[in-house]
Parts: structure tokens; C-alpha cells; sequence
């Protein structure tokens, strides 16, 4: 492969899940109107995509940059196990003290799936509904420092 | 700089074997898609370059030139064909998404002369696909 070019594998994952939007440093009358119908004290719930993007160089043997049955394990294991059918507020423990907004969500599934050991992840993207979608890239993008 | 997509689909076959493995790290390694009898897809390919309007036209460059290099280039090599037996630019490949979206690349870059590929993208399926772009440019769709 070429210096010059740089080669992406892109994987898309489904998993479904509740949440609500809810921040403990607002009252109840701001987080009415910040969160709208997203903060009705049930929940509700999305399908949502994640899409996943790792670059690294092409194995000559395998013409891959990873194998996709390590990633699928990983994603599951990291990600998929512990998100569908789940709710976010209650069963992620990250999310007890932040909003599980979409944007959080993003950064949260950005770093478990960073560990990767046989790429570089690049950035996620996750889509809550066909009309609503969100991309983390970490260091990768220019203005973010972890 | 704008950045103009195509959209292209081809039904293609492959299989992935790699004859210095053994027939079991073969399996192994790549499941099912080992199958010696192989299989296909409906490949989609998002073809983007990159460049500024023509001032007369208003175009980066003439979608019915990319139109026929990418009928040329690709339609007419891979379409219904067998990507381990019938592409020579995969001969001795694995023709995995990475590598197909590779050669799609390089068989497109020095024929597109008004403005410049940016970007190839290779589905496999909707939940695979394989990005082939310059190193250090931004990924497409975030410039």
C-alpha cells in the first residue's frame, strides 16, 4: 500500500436502549424546558447505529486491517453486552452522573472501543434516529485534547 | 473547495484464501468467507472528488465524464465478475473490502483530471465499508 494513501474499515452496530435527559444540576422547571419531552420521568427509547471507523496499515496475508470477527467480539463484549436493552441512566455507570445525551454517548463508546488492540479508532459516529446523528474523533480531530 | 459524491452499485463474487496458509489457518482465519465455492454482494460505491466550481459551468467536473470512468473503470470490471478470478489488479490479493476499495482508488485517481479524488467508499454490505483517501487529508464529509 501506498504511503500516500490511508485506508479506513467502517462497521455498523445496532443496539437499543432507554434513556432520559435529566441533569441534577438544573430544577425541575429547567430541565422541563431544556429536555422537553426527553425528560418525562419514564424514559423513552431509540435503535441506535453506531458506526465505528479504524485505519492501519493492510495486512498482506489477510487483506485486512483487522479481522472483523476480533472487532465484532470487542464491540459486543465493550459496547453491545452492556448498552441493548438496556437503560442508559440505570445501567451505566458512567451515565448515573451525566446526561446520556447522544453527544455523551458518543465520547463514552469512544473510549471503550479505543483499547482495540489491533487498530487505531479513528472516530465513532451514532445515529439516534434516522434524522439525528453525532461523531466523537477524540485526539484525531484538531481542538480536542484528552 | 466543494466535494461532489457518486453513488455506484456492482454484484460481484469473491472468496478469501490465502494459499501460503494451511487449509485450517485458512478457516480460521477468515470463516466463512472461506467457502472455496465462494459468494457475492451488492457492492455500493460513493466515488467523492474534491475541487473548486468551474466559473462557466458551475461544476467541479462533468458528472457524465464520472459517469463513464466509473462504467469504464469499474462497472465494466468487476460488475457480475468473479473478483479473484476475472480482476487483474486483485490477482494475488485477498479482495477484501480495504483491497478492492484500494484498487477502485488507484484505477480511478489518474484518470478523473478536473478537480481531484478525495475519497472512495466501498459497502460491502450496509454494515461494512472501507474508506480509501490521501494520507493526512480530513476524512470526507468533515472537510
Amino acid at each position: 500500500m501506498s504511503d500516500a494513501l490511508k485506508i479506513e474499515l467502517g462497521r455498523r452496530y445496532r443496539f437499543s436502549a432507554s434513556h432520559r435527559l435529566h441533569s441534577v444540576h438544573l430544577n425541575e422547571e429547567e430541565n422541563s424546558r431544556v429536555f422537553g419531552k426527553c425528560n418525562n420521568p419514564h424514559g423513552h427509547g431509540h435503535n441506535y447505529l453506531v458506526e465505528v471507523s479504524f485505519s492501519g496499515e493492510v495486512d498482506p496475508a489477510t487483506g485486512m486491517i483487522a479481522n472483523l470477527g476480533d472487532l465484532d467480539v470487542f464491540v459486543e463484549r465493550h459496547v453491545l453486552e452492556e448498552f441493548d436493552r438496556k437503560s442508559l441512566n440505570e445501567d451505566v455507570t458512567a451515565f448515573r452522573d451525566k446526561v446520556p445525551t447522544t453527544e455523551n454517548l458518543c465520547i463514552e463508546i469512544f473510549q471503550r472501543l479505543k483499547a482495540f488492540p489491533k487498530a487505531k479508532l479513528e472516530r465513532i459516529r451514532v445515529q439516534e434516529t434516522g434524522n439525528n446523528s453525532f461523531e466523537y474523533a477524540g485526539d484525531n480531530l484538531e481542538g480536542n485534547h484528552q | 473547495m466543494v466535494l461532489l459524491t457518486r453513488k455506484i452499485e456492482f454484484a460481484a463474487s469473491h472468496l478469501y484464501h490465502n494459499p501460503n496458509l494451511s487449509a485450517e489457518e485458512n478457516r480460521r482465519i477468515f470463516g466463512k468467507c472461506n467457502n472455496p465455492h465462494g459468494h457475492g454482494h451488492n457492492y455500493t460505491l460513493e466515488v467523492t472528488v474534491e475541487g473548486e466550481p468551474d466559473p462557466v459551468t458551475g461544476m467541479v467536473l462533468d458528472l457524465k465524464e464520472l459517469k463513464e470512468i466509473l462504467e469504464r473503470e469499474v462497472m465494466q470490471r468487476m460488475d457480475h465478475r468473479h473478483l479473484n478470478y476475472e480482476v487483474a489488479e486483485l490477482a494475488g490479493k485477498i479482495p477484501t473490502c480495504e483491497n478492492v476499495a484500494l484498487v477502485i482508488w488507484q484505477l480511478l485517481e489518474p484518470k478523473i483530471k478536473q478537480g481531484r479524488l478525495h475519497r472512495v467508499r466501498l459497502y460491502e454490505s450496509p454494515d461494512l465499508f472501507a474508506d480509501c483517501f490521501r494520507n493526512g487529508a480530513v476524512a470526507a464529509g468533515k472537510s
